[in-house]
């Protein structure tokens, strides 16, 4: 009897061994070239992630339809193992681990949000497997010193420094007086801190600086020290969330202040979640439609959205063109390499310096995209109540010109 | 630390009403709590899912074209009856084990609440626009937003009107038995199983009308919930269990306080702030406690 059981279990191991060794195929395929990436489809994140995914899969199709990737003279196409991190990092680094040691995948492509690709790095970076990741913004991913990691998107502290450069601009070149409000988040703090650096550049003056908790849903507080303070710049930063609710709380108490600038208004449906309320804000975006770069896959912005929409419905959010972008750095970077060592590719992504329809991409050391400026879009409404988001900065993409300052709420 | 709350006396009234309001819809949520706590032994860890699911219906109401404020009567009906089901399913299973058992029992219900409610509504942060406008006072230096009023006044209404429903009604009369000691009321002919029931389904039903108004006032997540469920479990710390009256007070006290500390200390700390005070309100009970053991000696 005992005996029996221990061949029972021996059998039973070796088949389990035998069925994970089976499944583990290699990186390329007959032709294909297989990436992974763990993607947020379910949890918190799930709205984004479906982005991300909506992005990497136009990608895929638009790359293997117009030829592939062409490497030692030979035609691959694009396929993506996807698994569901359920917005969790552990999670996400468990399936990054899965992806490459029992999937065999040996490129990755990045998750959504900075803090899930924080957790996946570490394990893409331990096995020498290239990231490209297209939503971790987070300027502590860049000062690591990962190899293998690299982001088509601009980092964190980029967002709004443009915006007291914008106010300064519009005060004749003199210093302005800012009021800040960030939630304690990695990704908003990295977002106060290039609004410092630029405070100091411009010889301004921070005159509120509030670390919103993460629980909070209700800023009257800090709005109230607004009204009293009367500053120059209102600078928020807390996701969707912080977005919303600073929107809604400035309406409420009629906060006058004559530049408003902010973050993720475009996954918040800013304009149309609070239609004319929003009016005026001014957002930071890593992309518009309306910017003009260009490329061979997508032509450019104009068109990636409208096939963007025909094909899933609506129009793109920034998440799913840098996504998209991110698959045409990895296949130029193929082509270049001319090989699918690892170790090459890498190098060839280091080398990047292309031009995608989502814009320049050129990687500083830390991985970070530097050739990409982050741009201010400004909402508009016209009469009947519809708003748009318009480019208002930098200026050499501005498609609309900037409103400053904000109307007072009681001439609206 | 920054004075500047006591230096304007504006911003110190702002700063008291902001807190008020804030601090009466959490009341209710917190009465809600304290009521079933009190009747069947439970802590509800699930209490602020139910207070975002309450916020959906609202916000579902509004995407129709209907008005959100119709959700204060809406929703709790229909979330009355969710929370029956929710009792007959589970509740009805762990009501007179230990107190541990309960709460794993509510923090299972309220991951999948979060889960359910993240896979039908999207994980989008989302808000109901009451148009309610902005009350001014004081020459325009205190700025009240009419949606925060609605919500308080409908949270009294509510609050009040089960007050009384208690004193009068059968049922409520019923309840309070059972809360009281659940043998001798079963003894004398009260279906407990029935009270226990319609007690979490009041509790679903006020966390439907908080969650209406939170939507109006404020924004609505499915992974939201959990800070209510804290809020309201310190108010009724605060307060001690069984003491209604308390409960409101304690509510609105909770409010004024976190809002000053904002000022004082910052909005980094304002939270904290609040949890420090529940430290310290419960070592000062604690010490009572044991002078009033050493007088009775």
């Amino acid at each position: 009897m005992k005996i029996s059981r221990t061949i029972l279990s021996f059998i039973s191991a070796v088949v389990i061994l035998f069925s994970t060794s089976v499944t583990s195929f290699a990186k390329v395929v007959g032709d294909k070239i297989v990436l992974g990436a763990a993607i947020s489809l379910t949890g918190k994140y799930s709205s984004n992630g479906v982005h991300t995914q909506n992005g990497y899969n136009m990608a895929v199709d638009r790359i293997n339809n117009m030829g592939g990737v062409k490497v030692g003279g030979k035609t691959y196409k694009f396929e993506i193992i996807y698994y569901d991190d359920e917005s969790n990092p552990k999670r996400a680094a468990q399936l990054a681990e899965r992806l490459i040691s029992q999937d065999g995948v040996e490129f990755m492509l990045g998750p959504y949000s900075s803090g899930l690709t924080k957790a996946i790095a570490p394990v893409t970076e331990k096995y020498g497997v290239p990231m490209v990741e297209a939503n971790g913004a987070s300027r502590s991913l860049f000062t690591k010193g990962y190899k293998y990691l690299f982001a088509v998107l601009a980092p964190a502290n980029l967002y709004l420094d443009v915006a007291i450069d914008l106010a300064v601009e519009k005060n004749n070149g003199k210093p302005v007086t800012v009021a800040m409000a960030f939630e304690q988040d990695a990704f908003s703090q990295d977002v106060r801190l290039g609004v410092l650096d630029a405070i100091k550049r411009t010889g301004s003056k921070k005159v509120i600086d509030d670390k919103l908790p993460k629980e909070l849903n209700d800023m009257a507080a800090t709005l109230v020290k607004v009204k009293q303070m009367k500053p120059d710049v209102l600078v928020v930063s807390g996701h969707t969330k912080g977005a919303l609710t600073a929107i809604r709380q400035i309406a409420e108490m009629k906060v006058d202040v004559p530049m408003l600038a902010m973050t993720h208004c475009d996954a918040a449906k800013l304009s149309k979640q609070h239609g004319k309320n929003s009016q005026y804000a001014l957002c930071a975006s890593q992309w518009h439609k309306t910017l003009t770069y260009k490329d061979n896959f997508f032509k450019d912005g104009m068109k990636y959205a409208a096939d963007f929409e025909k094909e899933f419905g609506y129009d793109p959010p920034y998440q799913s063109a840098e996504s998209s972008a991110a698959l045409l750095v990895f296949k130029d970077a193929f082509e270049r390499a001319n090989s699918f060592d690892q170790k090459k590719v890498r190098d060839a992504l280091a080398a990047t310096n292309m031009q995608t329809f989502y814009g320049n991409i050129k990687f500083a050391e830390g991985g970070q995209n530097v050739d990409k400026p982050m741009v201010l879009f400004q909402v508009m409404c016209d009469g009947s109540g519809k708003c748009e988001n318009k480019v208002v900065a930098p200026t050499k993409w501005a498609s609309a010109k900037l409103i400053h300052p904000i109307p007072k709420w009681s001439e609206r | 630390m920054d004075f500047m709350v006591f230096q304007y006396p504006m911003i110190t009234v702002q700063a008291c009403l902001d807190g008020l309001l804030l601090g009466i819809l959490f009341a209710l949520i917190a009465y809600g709590m304290a009521l079933q706590w009190g009747v069947m032994n439970i802590i509800n860890i699930a209490q602020g899912d139910l207070v975002i699911l309450g916020g959906y219906i609202a916000y579902f109401m509004y995407l129709y074209g209907i008005h959100p404020a119709w959700g204060v009567i809406v929703s709790p009906i229909i979330m009355y009856f969710i929370g029956v089901g929710i009792y007959k399913l589970v509740i009805n299973k762990v009501v007179d084990r230990d107190l541990f058992i309960s709460i794993l029992a509510t923090f299972g219900i309220s991951i999948l609440f979060m889960q359910l409610m993240n896979f039908a509504f999207g994980a989008d942060v989302v808000l109901a626009n009451s148009g309610y406008g902005t009350t001014m006072l004081f020459d325009n230096n205190v700025t009240l937003p009419n949606s925060k009023i609605f919500s308080a006044v409908i949270s009294i209404v509510f609050a009040i009107g089960l007050v009384i429903y208690m004193k009068k009604s059968k049922l409520g009369r019923a309840i309070r038995a059972t809360a009281q000691n659940s043998r001798a009321a079963k003894i004398l002919g009260v279906d407990t199983e029935k009270v226990y029931a319609a007690t979490f389904g009041i509790n679903a039903a006020l966390c439907g009308v908080a969650g209406a108004l939170i939507s109006i006032t404020f924004t609505i997540h499915p992974y939201m919930g959990l800070p209510y469920t804290i809020r309201s479990f310190m108010i009724v710390i605060v307060a001690g269990l069984g003491n209604l009256p308390g409960v409101a007070m304690s509510g609105m006290g909770l409010g004024v306080f976190e809002e000053f500390a904002d000022y004082i200390l910052g909005t980094e700390f304002r939270i904290g702030a609040v949890f420090l005070l529940l430290v310290l309100i419960l070592v000062y009970r604690r010490f009572k406690l044991s002078r009033k053991r050493e007088y009775l000696k």
